[in-house]
């Protein structure tokens, strides 16, 4: 080990030929990037106008920007598994050794819960919950802008893994004293733990924003009760990370002192106890999954409720099953090892309370059945995924509450029934659900409509791939098939193999759906533009801006009287009404002290890693010292003068009169 | 979006505080920080709970724990407390020489805290009795440790701030972060009840 460059040597090069291949690709994408953003002369408007803005919905644009990219990512990790697994059949190792193979479902599992799903749904809330409350940013916009670049450096960190040295092999939930130094001396697991403490810091700060920009901003006469679901969803899913993500900060870096410093929390020897992370990361974990699908229950109450052009049924119950979601998600965790060794009680408890989370999903499920009766519905993108979501995620719902028995569970845990399970809920529940949050908002977001053609694709590639993908995992799961094998000897399972990798597939075909989506509808989008930025006839406040929305949101804070409240202007006719004279406005500042700090971070995450001590001194002091000069700076705010307002305001009262 | 906001106006107006109550938001967001804070600390404790039996053959609470210094630590840390109260009742006066006097004291008192325990520390390592001794030692160094952390954390913020108030004086801006560090401070002053009664106390027994 040197002082200058720690564990890091000639030796961390990868040598396997798909990964070079792999990083060779990404250079090549990188090179042409690089090369269209100078050659069109757009450095300067990627820097000043996005890397450095503090504008919600450029953070949450971004966000979603990270999400698509790690989405491939993720996503090819999971079609390599499916492949290694059809072609390892009767005996054959396949084409991934178990150390590669390892270390990609770990990367999986870690990219689309962490770098995948939470960008997401962090995105779209970062978009949508300002708008919705009627404010003009979030209560910290530099803080908000900090948290997207600690997010953005776990993703790096999780990606430099891929070209030096190697990522954790010990799965997504990285139990000890598997993920201890004894059994994984290299730097995998280093990679895992900075990577999550980095980006989980950044997830915490950003539920704390957004609790108190819901909790102080809402627009005069918003009373909580009368806030839009979308925003109820998230506001439970903020208080579910405040409350658990610090949890997975200290189970984090417990773990980090096991490695580090030779503690004895989870080790085998000096009277460690490898139960207590279990318990403390399935703590954090359980109340994650809650975190991921509440806002995607927000999104599919608002379309139903849209694109039915009825109130939503029930929303005081929704806003209450959503409590009891977020509370009874608190208490279940133990349900992820019923086998071992608790008593039959304590099993019991934890299995009971697990069903009973089944009740409130089921009131929901129910209100939104209930908004649709006789209603006219709209079948445009969104609402597909919506009914497609509808379907898989009950059944996902169903395999969750059979698995809720400890006895069942014995039999089924650690199966690919749980895989089956589990992706049934995240894919059939969250993602589905982002995707049709990513379609309902596109066009307020960015201005001009989707492709609708290769969005329904897109939908019906997905479902049919899910299913295929699947349904067949619940069969081996039964048939006794456990996860993360790397290769099978059982003839038996190889038909259910074959059929789920041709599910992978299909889901990849909608995945390119997906990206052709966004090219096409980039490339017409002259043709396709939103002028009136209410392109569904929506009901809640994000559809009283234009399109995309004005920087400042709202030239007056509106005034709020109903549920839904943009319905209720338009009925009253206060809708598009043009003022005399407007106020200044008071807006923040684009800084660069988000960026700065989270490169500082990466490097003090990445010197960490590699034992390279002085780098970690100079990334932790830099980043403490930018911030705190950061605090100091004085020039952070400035005001927009009535003129510009009024210009920016008419013209686009002109556009909806043009209709 | 356009970009036309970048042709800014200047902002520092005197009217600057009536536009946002921002200084309300930090606080209370600032609250809302200490809960997440606060549930760290739960998961450290509960983990301590857990494993301050496994003392691995080596030593016992009991036969370590020095009350006599601890208490005097814990004095130390709660008139630290008291004297950052009165830092605040005349921030709130706008008595700046006696705010930052009584931040001065506090400063000390704080300083007198982290060397007692700093002491502890080095004293409990040479005698071999070191975190890498058993998961009951790893469990104790984490969680006073990590309160110590904290406690440092606020010394520095205090000698920040002391700076700043020497600079502009107590300007709202001042006042809404002194009135985050006060809180800070008063919530590490009930982790460390919380330790001296969990770790020392009941460890003594």
């Amino acid at each position: 080990m040197s002082a200058l460059l720690g564990k890091l040597s000639w030796d961390a090069l990868p040598y396997d030929p798909i990964v070079i291949t792999t990083l060779c690709v990404v250079a090549i994408a990188a090179c042409v990037i690089a090369f269209l953003v100078i050659k069109n002369n757009l450095l300067g408007v990627l820097w000043n106008d996005w890397l450095t803005s503090v504008d919600h919905k450029r953070l949450g644009v971004m966000y979603i920007v990270l999400a698509f990219v790690m989405l491939i990512r993720g996503f090819a990790d999971a079609i390599m598994m499916r492949l290694q697994l059809a072609l390892a059949t009767n005996g054959d190792p396949g084409y991934l050794p178990p150390s590669h193979y390892d270390q990609i479902f770990t990367a999986h599992g870690v990219i689309m819960i962490i770098f995948m799903a939470m960008p997401f749904m962090i995105g779209l809330m970062n978009i949508v919950v300002p708008l919705q409350i009627g404010a003009r940013d979030v209560a910290f916009p530099f803080l908000n802008n900090l948290s997207f670049w600690l997010a953005v450096s776990g993703a790096v960190l999780v990606n430099i893994s891929l070209g030096l040295g190697e990522f954790a092999m010990t799965g997504w939930v990285a139990y000890p004293p598997l993920s201890g130094l004894e059994y994984s001396p290299g730097v995998g697991v280093d990679y895992y733990i900075w990577a999550l403490q980095i980006s989980g810091i950044g997830t915490t700060l950003t539920a704390v924003n957004f609790l108190v920009t819901v909790f102080k901003m809402r627009a005069p006469g918003m009373k909580l009760m009368d806030m839009p679901i979308f925003t109820w969803t998230c506001t439970w899913a903020n208080i579910l990370i405040a409350a658990s993500f610090p949890i997975l900060t200290a189970v984090l870096a417990m773990l980090t002192l096991d490695r580090y410093l030779d503690f004895h929390f989870f080790t085998n020897d000096g009277g460690g106890n490898s139960m207590m992370y279990i318990n403390l990361f399935w703590a954090w974990g359980h109340p994650e999954v809650y975190i991921l699908v509440l806002p995607a229950f927000g999104i599919f109450s608002e379309i139903v409720s849209t694109f039915t052009g009825k109130r939503l049924f029930g929303y005081k119950s929704m806003v209450w099953a959503t409590a009891s979601i977020s509370i009874l998600g608190f208490i279940v965790w133990l349900h992820h090892f019923f086998t071992m060794g608790s008593s039959a009680n304590v099993n019991a408890f934890f299995g009971i309370m697990t069903m009973i989370i089944a009740v409130p999903t089921g009131v929901k499920l129910f209100n939104w059945l209930f908004t649709m009766y006789r209603g006219r519905l709209r079948v445009t993108v969104p609402v597909l995924w919506t009914l497609g979501f509808m379907v898989t995620f009950t059944i996902g719902g169903m395999t969750g509450v059979l698995l809720a028995v400890p006895g069942a569970d014995y039999v089924l845990h650690n199966s690919l029934f749980l895989i089956a399970h589990f992706h049934n809920t995240i894919i059939g529940g969250a993602v589905f659900g982002y995707l049709a949050g990513f379609a309902f908002w596109f066009p307020k977001v960015m201005g001009f409509h989707l492709n609708v053609k290769l969005g329904k694709a897109a939908f019906w590639c997905w479902l049919v791939g899910f299913f295929l993908a699947f349904m067949p995992l619940y069969v081996l799961g039964f048939l006794g098939m456990t996860r993360r094998l790397n290769h099978t000897d059982n003839p038996d399972w190889n038909i259910w193999l074959y059929i789920a990798v041709v599910g992978a597939f299909v889901i990849l075909a909608g995945i390119i759906c997906q990206f052709l989506q966004l090219y096409v509808s980039f490339r017409d989008r002259k043709q396709n533009l939103d002028t009136t930025g209410d392109p569904w006839n929506g009901h809640t406040l994000e559809w009283a801006t234009s399109s995309p929305p004005q920087f400042y949101n709202f030239a007056e804070l509106p005034v709020v009287s109903d549920i839904d409240a943009f319905t209720d202007m338009k009925e009253k006719g206060t809708a598009y009404v043009r003022k005399e004279s407007y106020a200044p406005i008071h807006m923040p500042k684009n800084t660069m002290a988000g960026i700065v700090i989270g490169g500082l971070i990466t490097a003090f995450g990445f010197a960490m890693i590699w034992h390279i001590w002085w780098l970690a001194i100079v990334g932790l002091v830099g980043s403490i010292v930018t911030f705190v000069v950061r605090a100091y700076t004085k020039d952070v705010d400035y005001y927009v003068q009535p003129d510009e307002v009024a210009r920016i305001e008419n013209a686009h009262l002109d556009n909806v009169a043009k209709g | 979006m356009s970009t036309t906001h970048m042709n800014t106006h200047g902002a520092h107006d005197a009217a600057h505080d009536e536009h946002h109550d921002t200084g309300g938001n930090t606080v209370f967001g600032f609250w809302l920080y200490l809960m997440t804070d606060c549930l760290l600390f739960a998961s450290v404790f509960a983990t301590y709970a857990v494993l301050f039996m496994n003392t691995a053959g080596g030593v016992s609470g009991k036969e370590i724990f020095e009350l006599e210094l601890i208490l005097a630590g814990t004095a130390a840390l709660l008139i630290s407390s008291i004297t950052f109260g009165f830092a605040m009742i005349c921030a709130h006066r706008k008595n700046r020489a006696g705010t930052l006097m009584w931040l001065v004291a506090t400063f000390i008192f704080g300083g007198i805290f982290i060397a007692l325990e700093l002491y502890e520390f080095n004293h409990l390592i040479h005698n071999g009795n070191g975190p890498q001794a058993s998961a009951f030692l790893s469990a104790f160094f984490s969680l006073v440790g990590l309160h110590g952390l904290h406690v440092t954390a606020g010394l520095i913020w205090m000698i920040i701030l002391f700076v700043e108030i020497v600079m502009t004086g107590l300007t709202g801006r001042a006042l809404t972060r002194l009135a985050c560090l006060s809180l800070f401070w008063h919530f590490l002053d009930i982790i460390w009840i919380c330790v001296f009664t969990v770790v020392y106390l009941m460890g003594a027994i």
